[in-house]
């Protein structure tokens, strides 16, 4: 089975990249490519992931482990699972920066208390030895993130880091996450469902779908002119707080394809009620549409006629 | 009071118009009186902890509407949903379904009333027995009421299933041989096989991706014009709930601190706790996004085994005042059918 297919990408430094997709578009995925970090038995059967200069591919185990955590760290989505339970915050934010040998054991002793104020955890000093039950849904978030930056890490690779948090809270993480990414000059990759939060936090997007890049481009194309139909209806089918007037949501019929049944030609032909007849022997390329923009589209919207009829027929 | 309030069932007339005797509720029908819903929470041998889940909750659903009620973990919204149903029995308080004191009543009368009172859940997978196949599962209410058997609960099932956009020629399949979407389907043929006026949708959409939500969305919607129904649409969406509602109650540790039309709700809230999640929730423009700045709460929300006393949110809350932790704020009638419990309602 292919979950990534053909993925082409770059993250600038100081840039938040949103990559956006439902399950299984292999969003996941690719993050967990750019870490060597797929679970057997999945690899990587082609393909280049560069960072500066070097393959991660090519690397070597020992250099693996000084590029995870040294140049990029990961937020996972439940930080509870994430955390040893039985060791003590301020231990496992020290742990991280041991492990990497960028600081001495003083230095980062010293570290562990400023680094969870920088992630503004209340009380840090007295909350250093809290384990992690101790703390809330929203401050174990805090703490991954700030075991995630210990090592200044040039990029921050972060899974659905708010999903499992009350929306009050996701704010507060979002700011952080924004805030952290000017301090540090760091790339940010943002990996969510939530086309909302890529508004909010992202420069450029990128739309996932069954493994494949369908469209991406910078974060006001792809939101005010979306030219694939996959993010057109994705965009129209989720309710939004600022509607003004009541509108029927637009549902994608069916559901994403299955790994090991991919349908002939444009990959989301089977669901799109905007496909011509070639879409369904052969699969588009990503094409540019606009100056920074690109779709995987024979038709793209921008040629379709009324397409909010269209779709609700 | 207006003839509309002046219910028989009343049980005392009373002098100040609560969110429970709302007159601009028309042909109310459910109604909730200072309903209380409190869990033992361990503690020692000597002392006994509570979980004040839902404490003293007024409200009126209007036949025909759906109600959203909006609120984050630990609130109350959920429990307050299931005491409704009755899966589990209140500590104090009245819930009275068209007359009927649901909190009173029991036997025969009590069935046939909860007959007419269904739920939807959260997880798709955790509300469908893996071993029972579909048919069975949605056919399931018809025995335990009663109400049809044999051939007759057949095609009862199979129409039901047609309504929801399952096809019928899948009663005998498992559960697991179903997407979440699909799943939640089902979970809606069996609340709507008994024909029920009023159903309670616990978080129907949240286990659901993006494109899949708007499938049940816009089904909850046809179904409620085709059969007349009235919804309590429990989630902690605001967009969702915004979306698909026609009044909308926000929760905060127990306790509705507002209540008023969708767009009124968003464009002016008038509870601090209300603007402050109004503020937090993103739209998908980036633009607006920009403009936007939510307003970030200091603190944790504090453990409902020991509220904070007077209004609960003072403790968090930006405008707080010497008053609002000393003098608990009522949920009063405000302008424009709305209701609001705050000391300075509209100011933040």
């Amino acid at each position: 089975m292919t979950a990534v297919d053909g993925i082409d990408f770059d993250i600038d430094r100081g840039e938040i990249v949103g990559i956006v997709g439902e399950s299984g578009s292999g969003k996941t995925m690719t993050a967990l490519s750019i870490l060597r970090l797929i679970p057997e038995p999945g690899k990587i059967t082609s393909g280049r992931i560069l960072f500066g200069e070097k393959d991660v591919a090519q690397m070597t185990d020992e250099e693996i482990r000084e590029f995870r955590g040294n140049d990029v760290a990961m937020i996972f989505q439940d930080p509870m699972t994430s955390l040893n339970p039985v060791l003590r915050v301020g231990f496992q934010v020290e742990e991280a920066m041991a492990a990497h040998k960028r600081f001495s054991t003083q230095q980062s002793r010293d570290r562990v208390i400023p680094l969870l104020q920088r992630v503004r955890i209340p009380a840090a000093k007295d909350r250093v030895r809290d384990f992690p039950h101790q703390f809330s849904g929203g401050m174990r978030q805090r703490a991954m993130i700030a075991m995630g930056v210990s090592n200044q890490p040039s990029l921050l690779i972060a899974d659905e880091p708010t999903t499992a948090l009350d929306v009050t809270v996701q704010a507060s993480i979002i700011e952080l996450v924004r805030d952290l990414s000017r301090e540090l000059r760091a790339a940010v990759m943002l990996i969510t469902h939530n086309m909302a939060l890529v508004a909010s936090l992202c420069n450029r997007v990128i739309v996932m779908y069954a493994g494949r890049i369908v469209e991406e481009g910078p974060t006001r194309s792809i939101f005010k002119n979306p030219q694939h139909p996959y993010t057109w209806s994705l965009l129209r089918s989720m309710p939004r707080l600022d509607e003004t007037e009541k509108e029927r949501l637009i549902s994608i019929k069916g559901l994403p394809p299955d790994l090991g049944r991919m349908p002939p030609g444009c990959k989301f032909h089977p669901r799109c009620k905007f496909r011509i007849d070639r879409c369904m022997t052969e699969e588009p390329p990503l094409g540019e549409v606009d100056p920074g923009q690109m779709a995987r589209c024979w038709v793209l919207m921008k040629n379709v006629q009324d397409p909010e009829a269209v779709a609700q027929k | 009071m207006s003839a509309e309030a002046a219910q028989p069932t009343q049980p005392t007339p009373q002098a100040t118009i609560t969110a429970a005797t709302d007159p601009t509720v028309k042909k109310p029908l459910l109604r909730i009186e200072n309903l209380v819903k409190y869990f033992p929470a361990g503690g020692g041998l000597f002392t006994r902890n509570v979980v004040h889940a839902v404490d003293g909750v007024d409200l009126a659903i209007a036949s025909g509407e759906t109600l959203g009620l909006v609120g984050e973990s630990g609130c109350g919204k959920s429990t307050l949903g299931r005491v409704i149903v009755r899966l589990q029995p209140a500590t104090s308080g009245h819930v009275y379904f068209k007359d009927v004191d649901l909190t009173a009543t029991r036997g025969e009368k009590l069935r046939r009333t909860r007959q007419q009172i269904q739920m939807i859940f959260q997880d798709p997978y955790a509300s469908l027995n893996p071993r029972m196949t579909v048919g069975d599962i949605v056919a399931e209410p018809l025995k335990n009421f009663g109400v049809a058997r044999g051939r007759k609960a057949e095609q009862r099932v199979q129409e039901v299933m047609r309504v929801v956009g399952l096809n019928p020629n899948f009663v005998n399949r498992y559960p697991h041989e179903f997407s979440g979407g699909q799943r939640q389907r089902i979970g809606i043929a069996r609340a709507l096989v008994l024909n029920p006026t009023f159903i309670v949708a616990d978080e129907p959409v949240s286990a659901l991706d993006v494109s899949i939500q708007a499938q049940i969305v816009n089904l909850m919607e046809d179904l409620q014009s085709k059969f007349d129904l009235t919804f309590l649409f429990i989630a902690h969406d605001l967009s969702v709930v915004r979306h698909i509602s026609d009044r909308i109650a926000v929760m905060y540790l127990g306790k509705i601190v507002e209540i008023g039309p969708g767009n009124a709700i968003r464009d002016k809230p008038l509870h601090p706790y209300t603007k402050v999640l109004e503020s937090s929730v993103p739209v998908p423009d980036p633009d607006l996004e920009a403009a936007r700045k939510p307003i970030l709460l200091k603190g944790e929300i504090p453990s409902p085994v020991s509220p904070p006393a007077a209004c609960r949110f003072h403790t968090r809350c930006p405008i707080a005042q010497q008053i609002c932790s000393e003098v608990e704020p009522p949920l009063e009638k405000k302008a424009d059918g709305r209701f609001a419990a705050c000391h300075f309602p509209g100011q933040l």
